[in-house]
């Protein structure tokens, strides 16, 4: 069977921006694809192109086998697009933006209704359904949006930045939501600046720079270029630093036992061993150094871009260890495409 | 969340229609969300009802007797006024076009409707489907607060009905100028500001308040071959059933029929245009 989506060689420029500068990827039917990237690397440009709302300036897309170009209706009625900001009507309640679509879809008025009632209950959303849009959360913004992308039971879904300033919780909610899509059979294309959401959802993960595509791979392949957690211990003084070098030397089986002299600071490859770490800490107890900090790194974005291109990814804040990336950035503003 | 996995599979049977009659529905349905929105924008119930009934009321009381004088013996202000305000708050009320679509897409709704297998013409068709009716209502509300300030169709319901007709005709060309500041500003506030201003001179400069010969000599060669003064003396006469003197009907309603048609064949196709490379 050909991939559902299929793109080749896309250009699209906005002044002398190069938002696309030759990208090419495909996307197997009832799979998820995580398009990974900093702000402004092409994503959403991508996605817009795939959705019809933007024609590209060169190269090819396929959905479903039909030209975005040439076959813009026919692609329309097999997608679903849930953007990075709601696209519901926040003055109509729930319930009248999902039945507003179904009739847009050709559907009766009572084939709307039912559908929109399906849709509500399984997203959660009955209560509220006669409740104007302006009054819904963030999580529940997020969810009648992606409830209007499927009245029209699409075959392939494109999520842009889905969890983008959602809380924890609505977070989780939105991947197991979208885990059951794909169980049904939908295809899905997510843009994600979030390794860890490209990590639960995608199958593979094609990342992206500067409008081309740098990498592409599962999960698993990109972390192993990136190398996995590590164990980050800080020292008063290079003499402590240079002793627990010594002591954590049979630890680091793979050889990945980093010093770093300027900030007192060693870094040990756990991965997904944390056992390890436990006992790399008390080696150190027992060899009497008493560490001043310490703390278990995960790899981010950043260090994925780092690893891939030598270069950050531009979103200056640098996120905690193990934080939760959804919570810092809900104020950022994607600079790319906004020209509609 | 429920764990019913019926999303995708559910397969009912409808279709979308074709031609003529899926741009009609289309239309009708973008048109019925427009109108929701009506009753549910504070503003624009200001704007569609309070506001004109405040202006005949502060016109009337407040200029009426001072302006009144300048009128022809027999005429009453009340009878000048309502016509001439209809135009000013149709021509006015058509800025909501404007805010509205930078609005719908500054958040992304008008991207929603364009990643669906709708007519591409349906969106505009709608709003402005949408705004006729809402202009008609204005103009409704007009002629309710004329008749208890005084004014009359003297002319008979049918010249009455006629009147408001061509006043809606006219607002509903504006709208399509309209829809072009609302789709190429790039914000709502934006879209207030530019679709507002120029209204001022517009309106003002007319015989819509008061007339045009009270006016300084330069400023009435603009005044009287502004549309706004054209519409607003056919309105008059349509609501008296009587021409102004040296004017025939030809001579009164062909300029107008021409406005109306020449705005609407200029600003509709460009604002379609702009809409499908948006």
């Amino acid at each position: 069977m050909p991939p559902i989506i299929e793109v080749e060689n896309l250009h699209k420029s906005f002044g002398d921006t190069h938002a696309l500068a030759g990208v090419s990827f495909q996307v197997e039917r009832g799979s998820v694809l995580g398009l990974l990237g900093p702000n402004g690397a092409g994503k959403t440009t991508a996605v817009r192109v795939l959705a019809t709302l933007l024609a590209p300036d060169q190269g090819t897309a396929r959905v479903g086998g039909l030209d975005v170009s040439t076959q813009a209706n026919a692609v329309r009625s097999i997608i679903g697009l849930t953007g990075q900001y709601a696209a519901v009507d926040e003055k109509l309640t729930g319930a009248e933006n999902l039945r507003m679509v179904g009739r847009l879809l050709g559907m009766s008025s009572s084939q709307a209704r039912s559908r929109a009632t399906v849709l509500l209950e399984r997203f959660d959303l009955s209560d509220a359904a006669d409740r104007q849009v302006t009054t819904y959360s963030g999580g529940m913004r997020r969810r009648v949006d992606l409830a209007v992308s499927l009245v029209g039971s699409p075959e392939v879904l494109f999520l842009d930045e889905p969890t983008t300033g959602l809380d924890p919780a609505s977070r989780s909610e939105l991947w197991a939501i979208t885990r059951e899509l794909v169980a049904d059979g939908t295809t899905v294309l997510l843009t994600t600046q979030y390794l860890d959401e490209a990590d639960e959802l995608a199958d593979r993960i094609v990342v992206i720079d500067h409008g081309q595509v740098i990498e592409e791979g599962t999960a698993d392949e990109l972390k192993d270029r990136t190398g996995g957690r590590s164990l980050e211990i800080e020292f008063e003084t290079s003499a402590e630093l240079a002793a627990a070098a010594s002591v954590l030397q049979p630890f680091s089986a793979k050889g990945e036992l980093q010093q770093n002299e300027q900030d007192c600071l060693l870094s040990l490859s756990v991965d997904s061993d944390t056992a390890l770490a436990v006992r790399a800490i008390a080696a150190l107890t027992d060899a009497g150094l008493s560490p001043a900090d310490f703390r278990l790194h995960r790899p981010s974005l950043d260090d994925v871009f780092m690893a891939l291109t030598g270069h950050g990814t531009e979103t200056e804040e640098q996120e905690g260890p193990d934080s939760i990336p959804g919570n810092a950035k809900s104020g950022d503003t994607n600079t790319e495409a906004m020209n509609s | 969340m429920s764990d019913t996995a019926t999303v995708s599979t559910e397969t009912a049977t409808y279709r979308r229609p074709s031609g003529l009659n899926a741009i009609y529905q289309d239309s009708r349905v973008i048109a019925w969300r427009n109108l929701v929105h009506l009753p549910r924008t504070p503003q624009l119930v200001i704007f569609t009802l309070i506001q004109p009934i405040m202006f005949v009321l502060l016109f009337t009381y407040v200029f009426g007797g001072a302006i009144g004088k300048a009128l022809p013996p027999g005429v009453s202000y009340a009878q000048f006024l309502i016509p001439g305000i209809m135009v000013q708050t149709l021509v006015f009320g058509t800025s909501a076009t404007a805010v509205g679509l930078a609005e719908d897409l500054q958040n992304g709704i008008i991207d929603r409707f364009r990643s669906l297998p709708i007519s591409r013409s349906a969106v505009l068709n709608g709003r402005i489907l949408a705004d006729m009716i809402r202009l008609t209502a204005v103009a409704t509300v007009l002629v309710v607060i004329g008749y208890v300030v005084g004014f009359r169709f003297q002319g008979g319901l049918g010249l009455g009905l006629l009147m408001i007709l061509v006043a809606v005709a006219f607002g509903t060309s504006m709208c399509w100028i309209m829809t072009n500041i609302g789709m190429r500003v790039k914000d709502a506030e934006t879209a207030q500001t530019a679709g507002f201003v120029w209204l001022f001179p517009l309106t003002f400069i007319s015989s819509v308040f008061t007339p045009v010969y009270t006016m300084p000599a330069w400023l009435q060669v603009f005044a009287r071959n502004n549309p706004v003064t054209l519409v607003a003396n056919l309105l008059r006469a349509l609501s008296v059933g009587e021409v102004l003197p040296g004017s025939t009907w030809v001579s009164m309603s062909l300029p107008v029929f021409l406005w109306i048609v020449g705005i609407t064949a200029v600003a509709a196709p460009l604002a379609v245009n702009r809409y499908r490379q948006a």
